[in-house]
């Protein structure tokens, strides 16, 4: 378990806010970053979150100074850094390989940066010290990087980049090469640290549990663009489009097309499926065309009477506290829902389902009608 | 498997490698008997086992001199094997000095002209040394370079750096790009990532190719029998050459003679191995 030392700290923790206006970022003539705008404050932890290609490692790369922006400026604090080398950042990143100079002892590996600085060897000592105990790879530090485990190796990456206390951490998928139990641990433990130390910290992962459990403030990006910004949570409840809806929960959001129409008591419908609450929406016009989303987890087994849809259960997964089952509507479309494991569900039967929260996005912009 | 099915596997790779063993040592032995048997012609001889021991032939070709003109005495074969040892040394150097920083631009940067500068180093391969022999020679007469470490080791390196930057170049694509980054933003310049983490990780391969490049000068005849006749400035492959004569083989000489040259190259590469430890670049990047 990693323990934190404050009392043996020499040095107050400078912590900076980040900042990014309109940075596009182009490689010939792909356009990877459309016009992105992170707003971090300090001590924060963001998540970037995105599939494969979407630009969050590029935008990661941009604050970093390993790439150049193509236009834009970024900001740490009230320092603009658009145009600084990395060593004049003051930042440090965990890479994803991780990234340890292999030619060099674990020790040698945590004091390179500190080297560099000029520090003098009985404060280089004592922070080395500090860290080793922190993350505990006091007895790893006479090794070469080979002789490490994974685990162990992150554990080296993540104390070459608090060693130098810098004003900002930069994770780029730094668990992906764990496996997931270890995974799991040491995200808990990054969370932790980062709560201990403070220092503001940007984080990309493709993993939405990573997001979900680690970030302040998340960034969900697809297509080089912030599709949503806010507080885990808050993006997972009322997502702004179709892409953050799906993107965000697992199993993903069910989601199809339909048309907006009036019941035969003048309620509102999307399709067949009532909307409880309208007002919750703006823009309802009869014929309107929209994709009604629904979550998973949104559903309850209920009485025939009160049913919004039936689902036909075609694979079952018990999942400990949870089932999931896959299966098809009335209307033969493929839907998912995840119900409490005490209901006995087995394969071929029907599930009588009340739709307990709905979203509702634009079928041309995919843009949420929520108000 | 059984232990007996064991024994019989270990002893029929054993033999193999045995035999292969003898196979690749015998003309070896064969021509340490001669340097030190004292006949003077190749007699065939199935046991490479001398019949009557003799350092005769080691003492006349180290102990070679030279009267010069002023009537002092030099002590030729001492120069000469200072010819090839400066040569080859020089060569290598200069070949891998210049290599390093041009194979990790080739590997590292865009530039225009990348793609065509690589082609055109592989074009310069495509020849053989002999093809220019005629106009290095001229080149090196206009320059008074003839007969001259000088003209040799620009003849060599010129042909030693477009082989080192392709034996480099790979090594230096080899090493993640992560690792210079990492250097970079915990404080490095480019330049400083260069020497402290690209250069400690190639060094297996920058050994490789040094010695590569010492070797092919050190073993280079053509070129050095066109570009020398004077005896003072021949390197050890035209000494050698110079024992077997048309009417006189000496192949008592030419045997201790191969010996004596052999001694440098083994010891460098005795050298030099320790630098070849493989596996130094594992474990810096998960892979």
């Amino acid at each position: 378990m990693w323990q934190t030392r404050p009392e043996s700290r020499d040095s107050p923790v400078c912590m900076v806010s980040v900042r990014a206006k309109q940075l596009i970022k182009r490689f010939g003539e792909t356009t990877v970053l459309r016009g992105v705008e992170l707003d971090i404050p300090d001590g924060k932890f963001a998540v970037l979150v995105g599939p494969s290609g979407c630009g969050k490692s590029t935008l990661l790369r941009l604050l970093a100074g390993l790439e150049r922006v193509s236009s834009g400026s970024i900001w740490f604090g009230e320092r603009e850094v658009t145009t600084l080398e990395p060593r004049e950042r003051d930042i440090a990143m965990v890479f994803q390989s991780y990234a340890l100079y292999p030619h060099m002892t674990v020790r040698k590996n945590l004091e390179f940066g500190l080297r560099l600085r000029k520090t003098d060897a009985a404060t280089m000592t004592a922070r080395v010290e500090e860290v080793a105990g922190m993350l505990d790879i006091a007895h790893l530090l006479d090794r070469l990087p080979r002789a490490l485990s994974g685990g162990q190796r992150q554990r080296v990456a993540m104390g070459r980049a608090i060693v130098r206390r810098p004003a900002l951490f930069l994770f780029d998928e730094p668990l992906s090469n764990l496996d997931p139990a270890l995974r799991a641990q040491v995200r808990v433990e990054i969370r932790k640290l980062h709560d201990e130390l403070g220092v503001t910290s940007v984080y990309v992962t493709h993993d939405q549990v990573e997001a979900m459990t680690l970030a302040d403030v998340l960034y969900v990006l697809e297509g080089g663009e912030v599709q949503q910004r806010g507080r885990p949570i808050d993006i997972y409840r009322e997502p702004d489009n179709v892409f953050v809806a799906q993107f965000l929960g697992s199993p993903a959001m069910n989601v199809r097309s339909v048309e907006l129409a009036r019941g035969p008591a003048g309620e509102w419908r999307a399709g067949s499926v009532p909307i409880a609450q309208p007002s919750a929406f703006a823009g309802l016009e009869v014929g309107r065309g929209v994709i009604v989303g629904v979550r998973p987890h949104d559903l309850a087994l209920v009485g025939e009477a009160e049913a919004d849809l039936r689902l036909r259960a075609e694979v079952v997964e018990t999942l400990g506290p949870e089932l999931t089952v896959h299966g098809t509507l009335e209307s033969d479309e493929p839907f998912v829902a995840v119900l409490p494991a005490e209901h006995a569900v087995e394969r071929g039967d029907t599930l009588a389902l009340r739709i307990e929260r709905l979203h509702l996005f634009d079928a041309q912009t995919r843009q949420s009608l929520r108000c | 498997m059984t232990r007996r099915a064991d024994l019989l596997e270990s002893l029929a790779a054993h033999t193999v490698i045995l035999l292969a063993v003898c196979f690749s040592l015998y003309p070896i032995l064969w021509v340490v008997s001669l340097a030190f048997s004292g006949a003077t012609s190749l007699e065939p001889q199935v046991l490479p086992i001398p019949v009557e021991p003799t350092l005769e032939p080691m003492r006349e070709v180290v102990g070679a001199t030279r009267v010069e003109p002023d009537g002092g005495e030099i002590w030729l074969f001492g120069r000469q094997l200072a010819n090839s040892l400066v040569v080859s040394t020089a060569t290598a150097l200069i070949g891998v000095s210049i290599a390093i920083p041009t194979a990790y631009a080739f590997a590292r940067f865009e530039f225009v002209g990348r793609r065509e500068g690589m082609r055109l180093l592989l074009a310069t391969q495509m020849f053989p040394a002999v093809a220019s022999a005629v106009p290095l020679f001229m080149i090196l007469e206009a320059l008074e370079l003839l007969n001259t470490r000088t003209g040799l080791v620009l003849c060599y390196a010129s042909t030693s750096v477009p082989f080192a930057v392709f034996q480099l170049r790979s090594a230096f694509e080899a090493i993640p790009e992560d690792l210079e980054e990492a250097a970079m933003v915990d404080g490095a310049t480019r330049f400083e990532a260069f020497v402290r983490v690209v250069l400690p990780i190639a060094r297996p391969a920058i050994a490789v190719t040094f010695l590569f490049a010492f070797m092919t000068a050190y073993n280079e005849f053509i070129l050095a029998a066109t570009l020398l006749d004077d005896e003072r400035a021949f390197t050890l492959p035209v000494v050698l050459q110079r024992f077997i004569g048309e009417y006189d083989a000496r192949w008592d000489l030419f045997a201790a003679g191969a010996i004596v040259v052999s001694l440098p190259v083994m010891l460098l590469f005795y050298q030099v191995q320790r630098h070849m430890v493989a596996g130094l670049g594992a474990g810096g990047v998960k892979g």
